[in-house]
């Protein structure tokens, strides 16, 4: 059954790749706007803390949980490329889990704990959500720079820090554009009219570094036919930016309309920049040391974690829009009763 | 120190701060389900008082123990990556499928069960509670499973020092891995009835004697009399396992040196392996036999089968696991004591008014005896296990990264802060939910509404 479609020992890693990638994308668009509202924080008074929490206390824990399942891939489906990687990427990699239980943590204890220590709490949450931010964006600079060790490196990988927690923190801001209304909302889009600039920065010095340093990857964008079919990724990006800009200057408009716009748009644009990055990467799992298919499993072992998750997958998926469903509409108090 | 010493203190510091947290979500998943079917078929709010106050403490759990669970997921690659380049086909596809079938099942439905109970039916919010109970025992079996089979593996062949898998069958259900799962969910069992019985009695300490503290100091304490002699007998099967895949654990856990029959049981002896014998031994004559083989005259191996021509040791270091041994099974007796003499204070009908108040003084840090059982357990079989990683395939050294010691020291003390700062605090706000729970003003007991209005309106994110 294995050979179903084709030497199994080349599309059980392509699949998983694309699987790997998958949970990337749903984890940096999912988590990156909770990380986000948890960068936020400071710029919020107290009224306005519980709200934003309140409007990702349902879903933050299964958004982490996206992060577990990539890590999962990798771990599961290339288990020699997760080695490599996460001890080239030690010290981020435990900045972050701190980070993450932190602020995991801070969700819990800034409501259960006696009220005097709940501003120490919020700020576990802020400071968990952008050393998290922070860590992240790291990891992103070193990976794109090969994982190498040099000064260069360091520099660019601190850049690419600060742009991805700028990254989040607008991500964030149009979720709270979305699930919030008054004055807060009309904060949330001075908060992103902030933002775009880090999140344009951003996505420009990954965009011209990308190919810089890698002339393998330069030749995939920069040769004929390929740049013109790859031409829409940069043009609808920045179509979407533009429409981005506009609408924050219009937003909150009077009857609430268009309040979702922000979100879904810096979702496509998150989706865009992920495109390009995994075709310019494609086949390596470790910048141009190690493929997909040299990391892989053995197809056995691949096959029968495929036959779990083709039924699994589309359950998850359905629960996960059953959840966000009932939670759907402006965010509210959140109570246990 | 060097970095595989300290690499395995932080593997050990992490997987021992992480399951405390599960131990507690696993039964408590089932018991919150428990309160609400009771509450479902009674509408005594009793039962939904008692179901308001443990969903905070699982849910103050259930962080606990994502957060530090996505520590493990990342220190395979990190700091042990030979663990998946050597057993990776088989360890792969069990972690995948617990990530798959149970965390995101229970991390959705968390969602629903706390914060859904007033947007949507009952129906919905009862079947979001089960689902979440049965993710977090979904998670305990595969995780076990994993477990079991780095303790007896089955179904794989080697290839060039590399495992493949042959029977996914005899993968999962390998030999010890009934035993261990049992154990461990009825460990889990156990901490929670200890938990929800120290706290009621605690909350009954500080003058709180509301039908919602009486229920949930009944319901514990029958609880953990009940699985107590259950887990004794699972305990004494998962023993003779042990004693068959692997009787250099079970010897350094008697501190049975030399090969020999009527063994004693050693109650008291401090095991010194540089001159392989022991100290200060207080025993029971032939005892540790007649557990072990049922006769009295039982041949039970030693320690010293287990050294190599060069007089390297192939068997655990002694000392701790001898002790945490001890320490287990001390603590199960004492449950098994203090939770039978509770449902006799309270026997026709007397409640837990019956329960002298020294006794329930006690009660209070026994809250916590399943955390120190567990633990003990743990060490008792994870270090016995050594030094071996997967039992007979890998040893621990030859998985560990070539990480350099200064950065693990780092990473190790800063994660050993975070756990000391965390763990007191979730203690702390334990006893402060409780005093709360008690202080809000409910003189009358028997007043259908559901809980008084100052809980109501305390916003649970």
């Amino acid at each position: 059954m294995m050979e179903l479609f084709g030497n199994p020992a080349h599309w059980l890693p392509l699949t998983f790749a694309m699987l790997m990638g998958l949970s990337i994308l749903v984890y940096v668009v999912l988590d990156g706007f909770d990380l986000g509202v948890g960068v936020l924080f400071p710029f919020a008074d107290d009224a306005e803390k519980d709200r934003m929490v309140a409007s990702i206390g349902p879903f933050w824990d299964a958004n982490e949980t996206w992060l577990v399942l990539a890590i999962g891939i990798l771990l599961v489906a290339f288990p020699t490329a997760h080695g490599v990687i996460l001890t080239a990427l030690y010290l981020p990699v435990a900045i972050m889990l701190i980070g993450l239980i932190l602020r995991g943590v801070a969700f819990e204890f800034r409501v259960k704990a006696p009220a005097h220590h709940k501003h120490l709490w919020d700020k576990a949450f802020f400071a968990g959500s952008l050393m998290t931010a922070l860590a992240q964006g790291f990891m992103l600079g070193k990976y794109i720079m090969g994982l190498d060790g040099g000064f260069g490196t360091w520099i660019f990988a601190m850049i690419t820090a600060v742009f991805l927690a700028v990254g989040y923190s607008f991500i964030g801001a149009c979720w709270i554009i979305l699930k919030t209304d008054s004055v807060l909302q009309t904060k949330a889009v001075n908060w992103a009219k902030g933002g775009i600039w880090g999140l344009i920065i951003g996505l420009i010095a990954v965009s011209l570094a990308t190919p810089w340093v890698s002339p393998r990857i330069f030749d995939k964008w920069f040769t004929f036919p390929e740049f013109f079919l790859l031409l829409p990724l940069p043009l609808m990006s920045s179509v979407l930016i533009a429409l981005l800009w506009y609408a924050l200057r219009h937003l909150p408009t009077r009857n609430d309309s268009w309040a979702w716009f922000p979100f879904a748009a810096s979702v496509v644009l998150f989706m865009l920049a992920f495109f390009g990055m995994a075709y310019s990467f494609y086949p390596y799992v470790v910048p141009d040391q190690l493929t997909i298919y040299e990391a892989a499993s053995a197809p056995e072992s691949l096959f029968i974690i495929l036959i779990g998750s083709v039924f699994v997958l589309p359950m998850i998926a359905g629960y996960t829009v059953l959840s966000y469903t009932i939670f759907r509409g402006k965010a509210t108090e959140l109570r246990y009763d | 120190m060097d970095a595989f010493m300290l690499s395995r203190i932080q593997f050990g510091a992490n997987i021992s701060f992480h399951i405390l947290f599960p131990t507690i979500t696993i039964a408590l998943g089932w018991v919150l389900l428990f309160f609400k079917l009771r509450f479902n078929a009674t509408k005594d709010h009793k039962w939904m008082g008692a179901y308001r106050f443990w969903v905070k403490v699982f849910a103050l759990s259930f962080a606990m123990g994502v957060v530090s669970g996505i520590t493990m997921s990342f220190q395979f690659g990190t700091n042990w990556p030979g663990f998946m380049e050597a057993v990776g086909n088989i360890a792969g596809p069990l972690l995948a499928y617990e990530i798959l079938t149970a965390f995101f099942l229970e991390a959705v439905f968390l969602g629903i069960m706390l914060f859904g109970f007033s947007r949507v039916p009952n129906w919905l919010h009862t079947t979001a509670t089960f689902l979440v109970a049965f993710g977090t025992t979904m998670s305990a079996f595969w995780i076990l499973v994993l477990n079991s089979w780095m303790h007896t593996p089955a179904g794989f062949e080697m290839r060039d020092g590399v495992a493949f898998a042959t029977d996914w069958w005899a993968i999962i259900f390998n030999p010890s891995m009934p035993y261990r799962l049992t154990h461990m969910l009825l460990a889990s069992g156990l901490t929670v009835a200890f938990l929800i019985l120290g706290f009621s009695a605690f909350r009954w300490l500080i003058g709180d004697r509301r039908p919602d503290v009486r229920a949930t100091f009944r319901t514990a304490a029958w609880m953990g009399a009940l699985l107590i002699p259950a887990q004794i007998y699972m305990g004494d099967l998962h023993g003779l396992n042990t004693l068959e895949h692997q009787p250099q654990k079970v010897a350094a856990m008697e501190g049975n040196w030399d090969t020999k029959s009527n063994v004693p049981l050693l109650l008291f002896a401090i095991p010194d392996e540089e001159a392989r014998e022991n100290l200060y031994e207080v025993s029971v004559p032939n005892l540790a036999s007649i557990i072990l083989t049922h006769k009295a005259d039982g041949v039970v191996q030693g320690l010293n089968d287990f050294v190599a021509e060069d007089g390297t040791a192939l068997h655990p270091p002694v000392l701790p696991v001898f002790w945490s041994f001890r320490i287990m099974v001390g603590t199960g007796v004492a449950m098994l004591l203090l939770s039978w003499s509770a449902l006799w204070f309270m026997r026709r009908g007397r409640g837990p008014g019956g329960v002298p108040k020294v006794m329930k003084i006690i009660l209070v840090p026994m809250a916590f005896s399943g955390w120190v059982a567990t633990l003990a357990g743990w060490y008792t079989t994870e270090i016995g296990r050594q030094p071996w990683l997967v039992q007979g395939v890998l040893t621990t050294e030859q998985a560990v990264a070539d990480v350099p010691a200064p950065m693990v020291a780092t990473s190790l003390t800063a994660y050993l802060l975070v756990y000391v700062f965390l763990l007191t605090a979730y203690i702390g706000v334990l006893f402060y939910l409780a005093r709360k729970a008690a202080d809000t003003d409910n003189s009358d007991d028997r007043k259908p509404t559901p809980a008084p209005k100052g809980a109501k309106a305390i916003p649970a994110e």
